[in-house]
């Protein structure tokens, strides 16, 4: 995976962050992504990503479990192994409507978080490059791919303007790779820090 | 500019005057801290309980249920009591993180992740007792529906029995996976301020390599929604299936079908009582009471009424159903082994309405309602009297059948029966006690979403806009 050039601006106040959002998109420069503690609403619309699709994979993932019970449950009883239960119908459908719920429940969760662990590249092991440690805990982190033709000064003093805190630029590998978290990093030392 | 407004009329859900680092300092800071003597002290009081269990069960399985006095007409005793009783308690982590979100209750953010964990912890416990029960234990893999050489012999999928097996088995996954889901960021949080190589290790490990990129909170905010859309539904099936286990069947006592929804209230109702005990616990211990406040505890109190009264709501109808079929085996179950007083269980009947329909009633005053005492106290009060009602309809609708010969013999559990009982209260808090220790027991992200609308020290600058026309301020909330 090839590395590339960033230029990352932290910000700490989600109400500066979103006119800096807009600012930047508007002139011209390409954001990589906007790193938050949490999930601030229509940032995402904000920075121009699309809606997930992911609620469709869960519904199919459903009617997935809905469509095993039924078929599992019925070639059972009426194929397999037809057992005769005080003469009542071998296709008794009320009775296995519960079942038929659970795995369409079931499907679906299971099906959704695998999806999303897969689309995020999310799993144990997995590790990524970190533009900011403070991402997770107060910070909105910017990061601002850089092209030939950004001029990183600009760029900086453009964030700066626009209220981010801190500005670096950072060189970074996009994608993610097996390691573990203990390796290369700084340990957080300064436990008194302020906010 | 203010990106969220919310009337000052509500309660603030986080008190103090709070930043965003503040709130992963107070959340984070017990994982950091070495555990208190007190936390070692109970810990090792539930490996202990464990431990007891644990044999209880070793002689179980070793001699058969044998160990256990159940007899040729209480063929369920304490065991399914105690199964039924844990299941309960286990509905009220998702009906707080599920259906309170999709209600758009804002106060289940400071109480979700551990009333999730409770969940899973309780279902944990509530599963030992139908699979030791089966007796030959070692063979509780035939509850599996594969193709397998026995036939190929499937299992019956028109039993309540079976249902339950499908209903108890997706509700712990779908929690654990919501639980762990909404835990993924919050252990990145850890990590990311982790002071030591072990710490960074293993929740790096724990938080799947999460960096908070924008694309994965929108999916991550998606699957939360999906799967609280999932979980409700789901919730209300697992107490409903429950019930079947009993409904479906021609015991008086347990034939009525007013059992589905008189068990879910149940459940919730005694979900919440337990999730009160372990709260007001940790918010003193972790010194949370920022985050887990008087209105938080007040709220849990007005489900725990309302529930407890539909529940005797419940009571009262079979009562009157038990008159009115004019059925003289259901009129016996009713009225004569469970309401006499003086019947041979007639003191388990009369425990069950004085825990959960009376005293629950205390609720209807505010005041008691944001007295701590009086909730711990009616916490532990509702959960037994939610044990003597499993027990109740369990015990009395079996202990006298149809022959009058059966009659004869008194139940009562013997030492090892009650051993498992408390091994499963072991379990139950050696998961939860660790749970405290290592795991954000708040949900760190969901409280920053929620901080500038329901934080005190903003909801205090808010009395500008709360003054202001409406035009003004939708007027200053554009951008220019």
């Amino acid at each position: 995976m090839a590395k590339k050039k960033f230029v990352v601006g932290c910000f700490d106040d989600e109400a500066v962050l979103f006119p800096a959002v807009k600012k930047v998109r508007t002139a011209g420069y390409k954001i990589h992504d906007v790193y938050t503690p949490f999930a601030v609403h229509g940032l995402d619309h904000a920075i121009g990503e699309r809606e997930t699709s992911l609620h469709t994979a869960g519904f199919i993932y459903g009617i997935t479990g809905t469509a095993t019970a039924l078929s599992g449950i019925g070639w059972i009883f009426t194929r397999d192994w037809p057992l005769n239960i005080g003469g009542k119908p071998h296709f008794a459908l009320p009775a296995w409507i519960p079942i038929m719920f659970e795995l369409t429940v079931l499907f679906s969760a299971v099906g959704m978080v695998l999806t999303f662990c897969y689309l995020c590249q999310l799993a144990p092991f997995v590790k990524k490059h970190h533009f900011h440690p403070r991402a997770t805990d107060d910070l909105f982190v910017m990061v601002i791919e850089c092209t030939d033709k950004t001029n990183v000064d600009d760029l900086k003093g453009f964030l700066s303007s626009n209220g981010a805190k801190e500005i670096d630029v950072q060189v970074a590998e996009t994608g993610w790779w097996l390691g573990s978290y203990d390796k290369n990093e700084v340990l957080f030392e300064n436990r008194t820090v302020a906010a | 500019m203010h990106l969220k407004y919310e009337s000052q009329l509500r309660e603030p859900l986080v008190y103090g005057d709070k930043t965003y680092h503040q709130v992963t300092e107070d959340i984070v800071r017990p994982i950091e801290a070495k555990p208190s003597r007190l936390w070692y002290i109970g810990f090792f009081t539930a490996v202990a309980l464990l431990m007891f269990g644990v044999y209880s069960v070793y002689r179980e399985v070793t001699y058969g249920i044998g160990q256990w006095n159940l007899n040729k007409t209480v063929g369920w005793g304490w065991d399914i009591t105690n199964f039924v009783w844990w299941v309960g308690i286990g509905h009220a982590g998702t009906l707080i993180s599920a259906i309170l979100l999709l209600f758009r209750q804002g106060w289940r953010t400071g109480v979700n992740r551990a009333a999730e964990a409770m969940t899973i912890f309780a279902v944990m416990c509530a599963g030992q007792f139908p699979i030791f029960h089966m007796g030959r234990v070692w063979m509780a893999f035939f509850v599996l529906p594969y193709p397998n050489t026995r036939g190929p012999l499937w299992v019956n999928f028109n039993s309540p029995l079976l249902w339950d097996v499908f209903a108890i088995s997706t509700y712990f996954t779908v929690s654990l996976l919501f639980w762990y889901s909404g835990l993924i960021p919050d252990f990145a949080t850890v990590r990311d301020r982790a002071f030591t190589k072990l710490r960074k290790r293993l929740y790096g490990i724990a938080s799947f390599g999460w960096t908070g990129s924008t694309k994965h909170w929108q999916r991550h905010e998606s699957l939360s929604l999906v799967l609280a859309g999932l979980s409700t539904p789901l919730v209300l099936s697992v107490h409903t299936i429950v019930s079947f286990d009993f409904a479906t069947s021609v015991i008086p006592g347990w034939h009525t079908t007013i059992f589905p929804p008189y068990f879910v209230a149940g459940a919730i109702f005694s979900g919440f009582a337990m999730t009160q005990t372990l709260l007001l616990v940790v918010r003193k211990v972790f010194g949370l009471q920022d985050y887990i406040t008087m209105g938080h505890v007040e709220a849990m109190n007005k489900v725990i009424v309302l529930t407890g009264s539909i529940v005797g709501i419940a009571y009262l109808t079979e009562l009157f159903m038990g008159w009115y079929s004019q059925n003289k085996y259901e009129g016996y179950t009713f009225w004569y082994s469970r309401a006499y007083l003086f019947s041979p269980y007639g003191w388990s009947y009369w425990g069950m309405m004085a825990c959960n329909v009376l005293s629950p009633q205390i609720f209807w005053f505010r005041k008691m309602r944001r007295n701590l005492f009086v909730t711990f106290f009616m916490s532990i009060i509702v959960n037994t009297g939610m044990w003597f009602e499993r027990f109740v309809i369990i015990v009395t609708s079996l202990y006298r059948d149809y022959l009058p010969s059966s009659w004869s013999v008194y139940y009562h559990p013997t030492i090892w029966e009650i051993g498992f009982y408390m091994g499963t209260f072991g379990l139950f808090f050696t998961c939860f006690f660790l749970f405290a220790k290592y795991f954000p027991t708040i949900a760190i992200a969901e409280i920053k979403y929620v901080l500038k609308t329901t934080g005190e020290s903003y909801k205090d600058k808010m009395g500008v806009y709360e003054a202001q026309p409406l035009e003004q301020f939708a007027h200053d909330q554009t951008h220019h």
